[in-house]
């Protein structure tokens, strides 16, 4: 279980998380919503401890993470694997490699087990036999899938997707979607999904939370979030212009507020 | 104006107080933990081998010019060309052997480290790093830095005989001075304590160059611009800090009586 408490973090003047709360359950996949740049990144690069918080508390199975130093702190991160937004292969190795990378470092398997171990991670995204392909080689979609096999490979508890579907086309979003949940299913792991594509937080989802000016402003099942009547979650969710959130648009020179 | 003035006296202390926390940090890691010899022979291959050709034709025609400039300044004030084995020989194994051989490695090496490192920031692959259990200081810095603390010194002992080298041939068969006059000049003047001066100095010159590289490409913010900003302030800086460093440094070597 992971618990997100009283969570602040600024950078420069700009407070970015202003006292966030989160509770994610095993087992479940949680799917953080919310605008472009409104700190669903952040909060998921400071649960893995790339980024750390200049107040709260974050407990990864009752293990209070802010405050470790980087070796325990490596140990709680053995249980992450993380999909990030532009699939961050290593461009010097091949995918074999790629994917063998967590293997090396954080178990002591043989070269022949970590070999097999490759193909089978592979398999599960539906891209056997591409290990000694560089990532420039691969598509947008393939470095996604690619990615996550890098993610499985050593087996997380927890696995954290930011914007998996992101700059992909709707099919390949929505066969992402699908290896999402048959991990999910297939692993038995806990899944933390930031998106703003609302079709895959329905489609993937079993809460959902809304990030709105720092704060969780709501969570719920993804039927109780399409019946809201919270209007922050409502405006977001229906993707319209008019509503509570205010957008800053730049027409013709002049800035001005959606309404 | 004064804040502007502080807020740059501020960042520039807390970059020169950072960068001098990851150089101890990669000291420190070269020495306790164990090391990946095939990305260090790799490293080595990249930053001295590859070097070598631009290396060997800017201290040849170093060599080269210095020798004639010295044929001429000599034979204005004696009328004769001499000690042209001895300008030559204790120019290149003093300063010109180690600055230039830095500059040429600055301009090559740092600039490509800083865009590496930079273009693997901004590209999210250090995070991946951290996630797969892996501390970039370990896997990105110590490689590079046991490389160029190995090869530059090793280079400026190349560039110092190459120089050398091209100032005997403009001796020999461009001013007609005898092979053994040449060749005496500097064996009966240049002592091992000259040489050492110069490898100590290319040994610093080997710190400048990795650490700004490797803090600049770590710190790197703002895509492609971010990564051109890096790789252009990791070559001026290198090379302004190279040549400030080489007078104390010089001054130093000489009140503790070595060269």
């Amino acid at each position: 279980m992971i618990k997100i408490v009283d969570l602040h973090k600024s950078f420069g003047e700009n407070s970015v998380l202003s006292g966030v709360n989160l509770e994610i359950k095993d087992r479940e996949t949680l799917t953080i919503i919310g605008g472009s740049g409104c700190g669903k990144s952040v909060l998921i690069k400071h649960i893995v401890g790339l980024l750390k918080p200049e107040s709260g508390n974050i407990f990864i199975d009752e293990t209070e993470i802010t405050g470790l130093n980087e070796k325990l702190l490596s140990e709680v991160q053995k249980n992450f694997g993380f999909l990030f937004q532009g699939a961050a292969l290593f461009d010097s190795l091949t995918v074999g490699d790629n994917v063998a990378f967590g293997l090396r470092n954080l178990t002591d398997k043989s070269e022949d087990e970590i070999s097999k171990k490759v193909k089978k991670c592979l398999s599960m995204i539906g891209l056997e036999g591409i290990e000694q392909m560089k990532p420039s080689e691969l598509s947008g979609g393939m470095k996604k899938r690619v990615a996550l096999a890098r993610a499985i490979a050593t087996d997380p508890k927890y696995i954290f997707y930011d914007e998996p579907t992101t700059g992909i086309d709707p099919i390949m979003a929505d066969v992402i979607n699908d290896l999402i949940i048959h991990l999910q299913k297939s692993l038995d792991i806990t899944s933390i999904v930031v998106t703003h594509d609302m079709t895959s937080a329905y489609k993937i989802s079993n809460r959902i939370a809304m990030l709105y000016d720092g704060k969780i402003i709501g969570t719920g099942t993804p039927d109780e979030i399409k019946k809201t009547e919270n209007p922050y979650i409502k405006q977001f969710t229906t993707g319209s212009s008019v509503g509570p959130i205010k957008m800053k648009v730049k027409a013709h020179g002049t800035d001005t507020e959606s309404r | 104006m004064i804040t502007t003035i502080g807020k740059k006296f501020i960042k520039t202390s807390d970059d020169i107080g950072n960068a001098f926390l990851l150089l101890v940090k990669t000291v420190r890691s070269s020495f306790s933990e164990k090391q990946d010899r095939k990305n260090i022979i790799n490293q080595m291959i990249q930053i001295g081998i590859m070097s070598v050709p631009v290396t060997a034709l800017t201290s040849v025609f170093t060599g080269m010019v210095l020798a004639l400039q010295t044929a001429y300044s000599t034979r204005n004030i004696f009328n004769e060309p001499i000690y042209i084995g001895s300008v030559v020989g204790f120019s290149m194994v003093k300063e010109l052997g180690p600055v230039l051989t830095a500059v040429v490695v600055a301009g090559r090496v740092g600039a490509a480290i800083a865009a590496e490192l930079g273009t693997m920031k901004v590209t999210e692959q250090i995070d991946a790093l951290y996630t797969l259990g892996t501390n970039p200081i370990k896997y990105l810095a110590v490689p590079r830095f046991i490389s160029i603390v190995v090869m530059l010194p090793i280079l400026t002992v190349f560039a110092d005989i190459i120089g050398i080298i091209g100032g005997f041939f403009v001796s020999v068969y461009k001013l007609g001075i005898a092979a053994t006059v040449y060749k005496n000049d500097i064996l009966d003047y240049m002592r091992v304590e000259d040489l050492c001066h110069g490898l100590i100095k290319s040994v610093f010159f080997a710190l400048i160059i990795v650490t700004v590289a490797c803090y600049k490409g770590f710190n790197c913010e703002g895509g492609a611009e971010g990564v051109g900003r890096a790789t252009t302030q990791t070559v001026v800086i290198s090379m302004v800090m190279i040549l400030v460093s080489d007078y104390f440094l010089t001054a130093l070597l000489v009140l503790f009586g070595v060269g």
